[in-house]
């Protein structure tokens, strides 16, 4: 593959894309196929072919409203539709050159107004199993370009210089990482894709791998190239079948264009990429336990230092990022490193890839600029709390996270504010909570996952989280003291400062950021055997006369 | 200096620990060199001549400059570190870990075949353990008795894995792994079949190590249990000198 071909393949695309006067992009990515939308897709190709009209019926990656799904987006109008049947197949494809099918119509302005999308730009544009198609909108140019115009050091100088940090959670600077990679002695180096996303209510880097896996796959060999490796693995958990289906496709496809292999882009550069299968533990994601199960281990962490840059897998250096952030390589090489830094705030440069859940009017798939506020993200963008209720608080950052009560929701977003403010970026999920929930409730979930999580090597988090979880329910059950609440805060300290790896050491947060701002519901369960939100089964709950009546 | 005598050359590293200097080869860990000291580090899952686990917690000291608290067994020395083995917190979170292992299974030392040769004992003894805070968990978990010799007790395993790695490292049998995740973990013998129907070498290194009750020997039930750990940096060094 030279330069001259790539430009040809894409300028091909590109032609084949113009021979049709419509196209219609059918999200086929998790959530909307969870609503049959590989029925729609077959439903609408067949009506296509009947009424003889010109017109692309496209499988995509996620289109990102995901509660309105099936989503099917029409080009070149650019109408939404959402909640497509197949009955509505014949509607649609009839509508093609007149008015739009009102009915069918979202109304989403505002999703979209605020987003930045440079991870997300591809999805729902492209099909993610056609490479070319990949190609056709800017794909491998990245990686052709610092193969034959760069060196190593320069690519990791341009990736510092853009500010890009982990989206895995912890925010280290990726240049850095890559940096001290590529210092590292050994005759065998290893990159390694992290996508064994765990947090409930977290599907950035699921729908990332099915939406636009190739991107992935080029950031990942630039990643090579930077710091020296030639070979490299992408961890997924075996929950995320489409995803490994669709990067199975991908990586077939990647080597038959040569971008994979030997003699890369014509050069004398080689890497290539194969897939391994989480089997369903979430401490997996931990970089030294995900480097165990790859090597066949039973998956628990081992204390750092060293770390893995210095000796990871089979003791070699190596290179461990998460989807999102390799996802984020190709666009920086390819627009510069100041035109990333310039998006975000001083410190958390460039976007974020968001997952919006819960008490939610649209629940999706959102891509952000770093900074903006919280009530832009979930008033804005996520259309607010539905059914009339009031906001009560945001979870970010999965079970290592807190929760974010109204008073903060000016917060800016980035890796330091969220800290700040008792919880966590994470890798991006963002659970919304109404009035009805009740956060002592909240904390004993995430306390419950952890516990079953836990991997069970160190003492405070095996059994740590196992008596703190005890305790919560004790609570919830409106049947612990003042006495149990001080050993909670004590066990909190305990596990948090002497656990071996980020899942003890997170695992008491959930319960830390309740505490701090909704101490008063904890206490409410303790001194009036009462809870607030009405979740709880506590013993001298008064039933309110309109439930009774419902 | 030519290369060759570069690498001869032997690493001396000084650092502090709780105050006092003292001297080091690159590669010692805090703890052997505190050891060496006379400076009391606590720790249960470390066992000499096995390779470090990290996993009990009880020898986390404090290092100036980190904001974390670091294990000694693997960390390795530092030209200046500052150690710090002894403090208040130190001491609670210890207290408290031990606190957590008694209350997570069924440690009734009245009962217990090795009562007054547990380190687990002694351990919660050194460490000022006087009561337990936490409310008892009371797993019911099984006893192994088939094997002709030895008797696994799960009641008393702290899943301290000295067992599995004596028992992979120093015999090259395997027999010994851990089955389940979080509080549900186990340790067990081949595919958990029944420690007398497992490929057990009968070596009995795993008893002898096992710093509690959770391993013993059938012959000496009732009486008292001395264990014997010291022969494996005994057995390492003789293979070595071979």
């Amino acid at each position: 593959m030279t330069s001259e071909e790539l430009l040809q393949i894409a300028e091909t695309t590109v032609a084949e894309r113009k021979e049709f006067d419509y196209e219609l992009n059918v999200c086929m990515a998790l959530g909307c196929m969870s609503q049959h939308s590989d029925k729609v897709k077959a439903a609408l190709t067949e009506e296509v072919a009947k009424s003889g009209k010109r017109c692309h019926v496209r499988q995509t990656g996620c289109i990102g409203p995901c509660a309105a799904g099936p989503l099917v987006s029409v080009g070149p109008t650019g109408t939404l539709y959402g909640n497509v049947h197949e009955d509505d197949a014949e509607a649609v494809v009839a509508s093609l050159g007149g008015d739009p099918v009102e009915r069918l119509q979202t109304h989403l302005q505002h999703y979209f107004e605020g987003q930045h999308p440079i991870v997300l730009e591809n999805s729902g544009q492209i099909d993610p199993e056609k490479i070319d198609e990949f190609i056709g909108r800017g794909g491998y140019l990245a990686l052709m370009q610092v193969l034959t115009q760069m060196t190593p050091q320069e690519v990791v100088e341009q990736i510092s210089r853009s500010g890009l940090r982990g989206r895995g959670g912890g925010g280290y600077p990726t240049g850095l990482k890559w940096g001290t990679v590529a210092k590292a002695v050994g005759a065998q180096k290893y990159v390694i894709c992290n996508g064994d996303e765990g947090d409930p209510g977290a599907f950035m880097d699921r729908s990332v791998l099915e939406s636009n896996p190739q991107r992935v796959i080029e950031g990942m060999a630039i990643a090579a190239y930077a710091v020296g490796a030639t070979k490299g693995y992408v961890y997924v958990r075996a929950e995320y079948p489409l995803a490994i289906s669709r990067l199975t496709v991908s990586l077939r496809e990647a080597r038959r264009r040569g971008f994979l292999g030997s003699g890369i882009c014509g050069t004398t550069f080689a890497f290539d990429i194969e897939i391994r299968i989480g089997a369903g533990a979430f401490v997996c994601g931990e970089e030294t336990a995900l480097i165990a199960s790859i090597e066949g281990l039973r998956g628990q962490p081992r204390s750092r230092p060293p770390y893995p840059a210095v000796s990871g897998l089979w003791g070699s250096p190596t290179l461990i990022n998460n989807v999102e952030t390799f996802a984020n390589v190709a666009p920086i090489l390819r627009n510069g490193p100041e035109w990333y830094s310039n998006i975000g705030t001083a410190k958390s440069k460039g976007t974020k890839v968001f997952a919006l859940t819960g008490k939610i009017a649209n629940t999706g798939l959102i891509e952000v600029p770093m900074g903006m506020t919280l009530r832009q993200i979930i008033f804005e963008i996520g259309g607010g709390i539905p059914g009339g209720h009031k906001f009560k608080a945001v979870q970010t950052g999965g079970p290592s996270g807190g929760c974010i009560p109204e008073q903060h929701l000016d917060l800016p977003v980035s890796y330091e504010s969220l800290i700040d403010a008792g919880s966590m970026m994470g890798s991006g999920g963002m659970i919304v909570m109404d009035d009805t929930s009740c956060m002592v409730n909240v904390a004993r979930y995430f306390m419950e996952f952890c516990m079953s999580e836990s991997c069970g090597k160190c003492i405070p988090c095996r059994t740590g989280t196992a008596q703190m979880f005890n305790l919560l329910t004790k609570i919830c059950n409106g049947e612990a003291t003042h006495a149990d609440l001080d050993l909670l805060v004590d066990l909190c300290d305990v596990v948090k400062n002497t656990s071996l790896c980020g899942l003890g050491m997170t695992a008491p947060n959930p319960v830390l950021s309740t505490l701090r701002y909704f101490k008063d519901e904890y206490l409410a369960h303790i001194e009036n055997q009462h809870c607030p939100a009405g979740v709880c089964a506590c013993g001298s709950r008064v039933v309110a006369a309109e439930e009774v009546m419902a | 200096m030519s290369p060759a005598a570069a690498n001869t050359t032997i690493d001396v590293k000084t650092l502090v620990i709780d105050g006092v200097d003292v001297s080091a080869r690159a590669d010692q860990t805090v703890l052997e060199v505190a050891r060496e000291n006379n400076i009391f580090i606590p720790t249960l899952c470390h066992l000499d001549g096995l390779s470090d686990f990290g996993a009990c917690r009880l020898c986390l000291v404090e290092v100036k400059g980190s904001p974390k608290l670091l294990p000694a067994c693997v960390l390795k020395v530092q030209e200046g570190m500052e150690i710090v083995t002894k403090s208040d917190r130190l001491l609670h979170y210890r207290q408290t870990i031990l606190e957590l292992l008694f209350a997570e299974r069924n440690h009734v030392c009245s009962v217990c075949v090795v009562n007054g040769h547990c380190e687990l004992q002694s351990m919660a003894q050194s460490q000022g353990v006087t009561h337990v805070r936490l409310p008892y968990r009371n797993p019911q978990l099984p006893v192994d008795a088939s094997h002709e010799r030895f008797v696994a007790d799960h009641n008393r395993c702290i899943l301290c894995t000295r067992c599995v790695r004596v028992c992979s490292e120093i015999e090259g049998a395997h027999v010994w792994d851990v089955m389940g995740r979080g509080i549900d973990s186990m340790v067990i013998t081949d595919l958990m079949q029944p420690w007398g129907e497992s490929t057990c070498t009968r070596c009995g290194k795993c008893v002898n190590v096992c710093p509690t009750g959770a391993l013993f020997d059938k012959s000496k039930v009732g009486s008292a249990h001395p264990k014997y750990p010291d022969f494996v940096p005994y057995l390492n060094m003789m293979r070595e000198c071979q």
